[in-house]
């Protein structure tokens, strides 16, 4: 006998959004002078409000602001000052931890699950961890009395909204700098309602700046002569962009870019964790993850097994309202990301691989995508080497460990990377192979703020998180 | 380099100068374009016939520095540490040349020629003494909130493309090449244009040191014919441009955005003059060409 599970909606009360926001700058909300764009939920397609189209005299009001706040306050705040405002907005973003996942998962699409149990209090704790080096710079390895760059230009992506934010701003104000932030075109509101959080903690205006608008706005602000310092999260290609935008000048950048993560499963891995952490590695916000297991390296003798035993568990995934608790998979971000994830789709099936999809009911409105994998997938398919950034697994099958090693290799990015073995000599020797920032060895998709995480090759440079995630944000902080 | 030289017993003597060559993979390649430069003094008298590399010894070198690239990171530290200060002992044997070749090229007295190469050999002791600790400095551990062992290290980039600086052609080379060599990448390197004889000095001692082929691999000829493919070559993985300072036809920022597409880990001129080389170096030399990877594992019974 099988139960039905019931619906097990969080209250969407707990948050309400103005229906038009300004641009965040000086410390408070002022009209932007271009246009504006409406934010969707991208469950429903209901719309959830308006924003700002900042444009490049917008991008030049909220530098000016960051550098006089760079001047006047924040360079004289000493860090232990500094270290409290980071204080309290980790508390206030605990104590509101509710009204954020909601919001998150509202104009996002992830179940409110993830956004309740990873997002948020992530986030909080970026601020808890960064807050503690402020007045502490001196011993974490940069030399004597390291100095802020100035006024740092931030751009996130949609995937993670607020976890981005607090990525960026933490350890920037921790350093001393000052910041102008543009959120995700798809995903302005939580940024927007950290706004708020900001006014609580009594932070001085102009110390953040929050700009919301679209690629045009990220540019503009990349581009800014008064921007000392980039860093930027988003694709490898808009990354190249920053890169050649500022050389030549004194403006540095960090990077985290796309990746093409290899999960390699071991004929003696422990297979239900293994199972497991493959479906983490890549289902986990809808495969909507840089650092996203969506290559599926298996040791050939084992093959079918797994596969078998993943259709099985993919079947108990639960694709639907993310707001309901016990929601697994939710909506995809964008009407464009769904297409990107299609066409993708398309070119494996057209290139020969075999495609499976859940066979589950998806809601008519919003956009939506089964959990899909591909067996029979070689190195050369698009599907093996483009970033879908998708619910979408390809399964590629090795036999030695040099093979796997050969394979997972075999791609411009290097941002993640996991090992499924109880070999511990030779999961060290794996981890010392793999050209990746990040490797999970017999875990997957594991964040935390003490830990370094960034990319090799084109999955860009700079580390973000951990005593690493500072020296950026150092002038002459080198760490890569 | 004399001519002629005059033994004790007074006999004047016709020298046998030395045919100036590339460094690739080992080897002593000419350029396989077959060209040649003529490098003076710094009061213009003939110096020698160096080889004048082309975009093809460029790709050759690239391709030997690749090769190469495993097996050195895959070295012990302590081992890397070794062959470094080993190059260090065949300098100290071979100064008379590198004092004469400096002198000449930088239009130094010998005493400030001594000093210079003295600070040479002491910058690569410096550089070896590196090997095994770098990741001691600039590795650690993370205490992660959950039952997981966790760990940052730093690794090798890869492939260093090096423009050595034009004007310190002893000490400014290996202040950009030890760096970059320490922690286990190769390298490419293109000599100062005008002053390339202490660089092919280096790579006649690197020949005979414990330094695996390909490890280091030395190019002569013009910064602005070699620079370019050398920033946009997709198997580079780090560029220094210290030597696109004083690089006649050179632009640092063209270089760099050359290296964009790759997303090359890009070394910047500090300023745009050289600096002083002899000044103390730091461990962001070395950290510019490595990447921090980070390992996680659950801990359990």
């Amino acid at each position: 006998m099988v139960f039905e599970y019931a619906p097990a909606p969080e209250s969407r009360s707990v948050v309400s959004f103005d229906s038009s926001y300004g641009l965040f700058i000086d410390g408070e909300f002022t009209d932007g002078a271009g246009t504006t764009m409406k934010t969707i939920n991208p469950a429903t397609e209901e719309v959830l409000s308006e924003v700002s189209v900042a444009g490049e005299e917008d991008v030049d009001r909220a530098v000016a602001a960051a550098r006089k706040a760079f001047e006047k306050v924040w360079s004289r705040t000493p860090g232990s000052e500094r270290a409290k405002y980071l204080y309290r907005i980790a508390r206030i973003l605990a104590e509101r931890s509710r009204e954020f996942a909601v919001a998150e998962t509202l104009n996002n699409g992830k179940p409110i699950r993830e956004s309740r149990d990873v997002d948020v209090p992530l986030a909080s704790a970026y601020f808890f961890y960064y807050a503690g080096w402020a007045d502490k710079l001196d011993h974490a390895g940069f030399g004597p009395a390291p100095r802020p760059h100035g006024v740092v230009g931030q751009v996130i992506p949609w995937n993670f909204p607020l976890l981005m934010l607090s990525w960026k701003i933490a350890p920037a104000l921790a350093t001393g700098n000052t910041v102008v932030i543009k959120p995700a075109e798809t995903t302005p509101l939580t940024a927007l309602l950290f706004a708020d959080v900001l006014r609580q903690a009594g932070l001085p205006p102009g110390v953040v700046n929050i700009l919301t608008g679209a690629g045009p706005t990220g540019a503009a602000l990349v581009a800014h002569r008064g921007v000392d310092k980039i860093a930027f999260t988003g694709s490898t290609a808009v990354g190249k962009g920053i890169a050649r935008a500022i050389a030549g000048t004194r403006k540095v950048a960090t990077l985290e870019l796309g990746g093409k993560a290899a999960n390699i499963v071991f004929d003696d891995a422990p297979i239900d964790q293994t199972v497991e952490g493959i479906v983490n590695g890549i289902f986990f916000n809808q495969g909507q993850v840089c650092c996203a297991g969506s290559r599926l390296l298996v040791q050939e003798n084992i093959h079918d097994e797994l596969v078998e035993r993943l259709k099985v568990r993919l079947g108990t995934l639960r694709v639907g309202d993310p707001m309901d608790k016990n929601t697994d998979v939710g909506a995809i971000n964008s009407a464009a990301q769904l297409q990107r994830i299609t066409d993708l789709v398309q070119a494996g099936e057209d290139e020969g691989a075999i495609r499976w999809s859940l066979d589950c009911g998806i809601p008519t409105n919003g956009f939506w995508f089964r959990p899909t994998l591909f067996t029979g997938v070689s190195q050369s398919h698009r599907i093996a080497q483009e970033e879908i950034f998708g619910p979408v697994l390809s399964v590629i099958t090795f036999r030695t460990p040099a093979e796997a090693v050969a394979k997972a290799n075999n791609t411009p990015y290097g941002l993640s990377a996991g090992i499924w073995t109880e070999k511990g000599s030779r999961i060290l020797w794996m981890a010392d192979q793999l050209r990746a920032g990040v490797v999970w060895a017999n875990t997957f998709n594991k964040f935390d703020p003490t830990s370094p995480f960034g990319g090799y090759k084109e999955s860009g440079y700079g580390r973000e998180g951990g005593r690493h995630g500072l020296g950026p944000y150092l002038v002459e902080g080198t760490t890569r | 380099m004399s001519p002629t030289t005059t033994s004790a017993a007074g006999d004047r003597r016709l020298g046998v100068p030395k045919t100036h060559k590339l460094f690739i993979g080992g080897a002593f390649p000419r350029s396989e374009s077959g060209r040649t430069y003529e490098v003076t003094t710094s009061r213009g008298a003939f110096a020698a016939n160096v080889a004048q590399g082309s975009r093809k010894d460029v790709r050759d070198a690239v391709r030997a520095a690749r090769a190469a690239q495993s097996g050195w990171a895959g070295a012990t530290a302590y081992n890397r540490g070794q062959v470094l200060y080993r190059v260090a002992e065949l300098m100290e044997g071979r100064r008379a040349q590198f004092e004469a070749d400096v002198a000449a090229g930088e239009g130094m007295s010998a005493a400030r020629a001594s000093a210079v190469v003295s600070a040479a050999i002491d910058r690569w002791v410096w550089y070896a003494g590196w090997a095994d600790k770098i990741a001691q400095v600039a590795g650690n551990a993370n205490p992660v909130a959950g039952p997981f062992f966790n760990i940052s290290s730093p690794e090798p980039t890869g492939v260093a493309g090096v423009l050595a600086p034009q004007a310190s052609s002893l000490l400014g080379l290996v202040s950009v090449l030890a760096p970059a060599v320490v922690s286990g990448n190769t390298a490419v390197v293109l000599a100062s244009q005008e002053r390339p004889l202490p660089a092919v000095a280096l790579a006649e001692v690197l020949a005979t040191s414990d330094v695996p082929g390909g490890v280091v691999n030395l190019l002569t000829g013009r910064t602005a014919e070699l620079a370019p493919p050398l920033a946009a070559h997709q198997d580079v993985n780090a560029l220094d441009l210290a030597g696109a300072v004083g690089a006649e036809n050179v632009t640092w920022g063209e270089l760099e955005a050359a290296a964009a597409d790759s997303l090359k880990r890009v070394r910047r001129p500090a300023a745009e003059v050289e600096p002083d080389w002899t000044a103390e170096q730091s461990l962001r030399g070395i950290l510019a060409y490595t990447e921090t990877k980070t390992v996680w594992h659950p801990k359990g019974t």
